[in-house]
């Protein structure tokens, strides 16, 4: 069993569970084991909930006993360590938060927890999530389970790293700005990202409030859309969440994209993109057209501002979100004289080079003088940037485009310089701009081993047309990657 | 677009609580003012405010007004770096 775990998607698992050939609690362990075998080298977990795994699986294995089971119920998974899971900690990756205790549930723990998988760990980041290859955490980074000298992509890298490496067959993550699908290219499995208002923050440790969405990593888009489906939906706790209805993702699941309408936006495929990364992806377009669909290159005008608009709106909103790190209520505090100093001793010591570098440029672009000039020109971008998807999505179900500009780059290589490393996210940012869901699936790997990923993009609250196409490429491309570790 | 002063940097860190190394100014002196050239891009964006289209899922969402159960304060409280009895103890803020 254990030799195997690595390899099993959720859905096997599952069908294992259900007819009995093991059980929650030696799933558990084989996921518990497995991280023990390879994390020394990954770093995917900053923490393993051994305890608490064993508690989950035990309520998961009366469950099944009594027949009370769902496709969830005794399955291992992670969570990203900017989401709480009450009693356990969570960090955000930053020295503030090292000693934190979450005091409640996130809302999308509160509604896995009803299906009974099994915690087996909370996983590494970026400090608040700010990043693109997990460099930033104050713990260290993870590795990429393909190449232990590459990054595992980031803000949610812990969490990609440990789906990949089968550490755990489903994992949540938060993206801002391509913080999931980003690193689910970069370690060849799938990530999604929902709408804005489909899925509740409450319990998500805040970056950009206006742009933070919860979403999940998976082997596969099945597997993808099993995890979705208990954690989508309005939560009272979250305002921005919406009364849309939910459907069954399950029923979407089908092979047949016959005369799926697809544009292609001709800005999504810029200079400077790794030639073999554009060609696997150009190939992957080629395939769904093989497979019946209308293709036809479009344009979304104001894509290129995507990027600008973005280090504009989400660093304002983080001076503002991280201003509660001050060492009164919770987190480090770092005692000094007057309250004036606490302040300052506390956030110096505790924050790391890139939100402070964030908080700078927020501050900056959000102060008197400055506001007209940076922020409301933002916000006017961002209409514009909105309203290209949405005149896009009156004609097309869907639109593709690559992930990234590139397969998973070298440790350091972009440490020294934060905007070639912002530029990571050049083609994930303008979803978050626009509110529209986003998956990334892979689609191939280059000649090196690198998996390189196609994002699908819908209207908002149009997940049912990702899990669609997404699983029709998937089953017709047949590639089941795996890494050799 | 020429560097943002080093005057403006310490500005901005007042206002954001931050305290630098004098050692670590021009490095940040520099990087600040590259992400601001990137973004400066945006004066591209023509001027034109759209007009705010009537958004047919954006809604307010507002609840009874009826007390509910709240999380054990203490589960909270017990966070405080410092404290005293039910209240969270601070510097004194008046000299």
């Amino acid at each position: 069993m254990s030799n195997d775990f690595k390899d099993l998607t959720l859905k096997q698992a599952s069908e294992m569970l259900a007819r009995k050939e093991v059980s929650a609690s030696e799933l558990a362990q084989s996921a518990i084991n497995r991280v023990k075998e390879v994390d020394s080298k990954l770093h995917a977990f900053l923490y393993l909930a051994e305890d608490r795994a064993a508690a989950d699986a035990k309520l998961a294995d009366d469950a099944i006993a009594q027949g009370e089971a769902t496709v969830l119920t005794g399955i291992p998974y992670a969570l990203k360590d900017n989401l709480l899971a009450k009693g356990l900690q969570a960090t955000a990756a930053s020295k503030i938060l090292e000693n934190y205790i979450a005091a409640y549930d996130a809302t999308v723990v509160k509604k896995l927890s009803q299906s009974l998988p099994v915690l087996i760990g909370k996983t590494n980041l970026d400090e608040f999530a700010m990043g693109s290859s997990t460099e930033n955490s104050a713990f260290g980074p993870t590795k990429n389970p393909y190449d232990l000298e590459r990054v595992a992509g980031g803000s949610s890298g812990g969490s990609a790293a440990a789906v990949a490496s089968g550490e755990v067959l489903f994992a949540l993550g938060s993206d801002t700005g391509g913080s999931i699908r980003q690193p689910a290219s970069f370690c060849g499995i799938v990530g999604l990202k929902p709408t804005y208002g489909r899925v509740s923050r409450y319990g998500a440790i805040a970056l950009g409030s206006s742009l933070d969405q919860i979403g999940v990593f998976a082997k596969t888009v099945e597997d993808a859309s099993f995890a979705f489906q208990s954690m989508a939906g309005q939560d009272a706790h979250d305002a921005t969440t919406l009364p849309v209805p939910v459907p069954d993702y399950s029923s979407m699941l089908s092979e047949d994209i016959k005369g799926m309408k697809i544009g292609v936006p001709k800005e999504y495929f810029i200079d400077g993109m790794d030639p073999e990364a554009e060609e696997i992806v150009r190939d992957a377009i080629r395939k769904f057209e093989s497979m019946g669909a209308h293709m036809e290159e479009m344009s979304l005008p104001h894509a290129k501002y995507s990027l600008a608009c973005y280090y504009i709106i989400l660093p304002v909103e983080i001076s503002a979100n991280l201003s509660r790190y001050d060492g009164i209520r919770y987190g480090l505090s770092v005692p000094g004289k007057n309250l004036e100093e606490v302040y300052y001793n506390s956030r110096s010591a505790g924050l790391g080079a890139e939100p402070k570098r964030r908080i700078m440029i927020g501050t900056y672009a959000s102060s008197a003088g400055y506001f007209d000039a940076y922020y409301k020109k933002a916000k006017q971008a961002q209409a514009l940037i909105r309203k290209d998807f949405t005149d896009a999505f009156q004609k097309y179900d869907i639109l593709l485009t690559p992930t990234c500009p590139t397969p998973a780059f070298k440790l350091g290589e972009k440490v020294a310089d934060p905007l070639s490393m912002y530029l990571a996210d050049v083609f994930t940012v303008g979803l978050n701009i626009a509110g529209v869901p986003g998956i990334s699936v892979p689609a191939g790997v280059t000649a090196s081993g690198l998996p390189v990923g196609l994002q699908i993009v819908a209207g908002h609250f149009a997940e049912s047309k990702l899990f669609h196409a997404g699983f029709a490429f998937e089953k017709a491309m047949n590639l089941n990657l795996r890494p050799k570790m | 677009m020429p560097d943002i002063p080093l005057e403006e940097v310490e500005r901005i860190a007042k206002l954001a609580r931050l305290r630098f190394e004098i050692s670590e100014k021009p490095k940040l002196q520099k990087e600040l003012s590259d992400i601001l050239a990137y973004v400066d891009q945006l004066k591209e964006v023509e001027s034109k405010i759209i007009e705010a289209e009537p958004d047919d899922k954006a809604l307010n969402l507002v609840r009874e007004d009826v007390s509910i159960n709240s999380d054990d304060p203490e589960e909270f409280l017990k966070q405080a770096p410092s404290r005293e009895g039910k209240f969270i103890k601070v510097k004194s803020i008046l000299e």
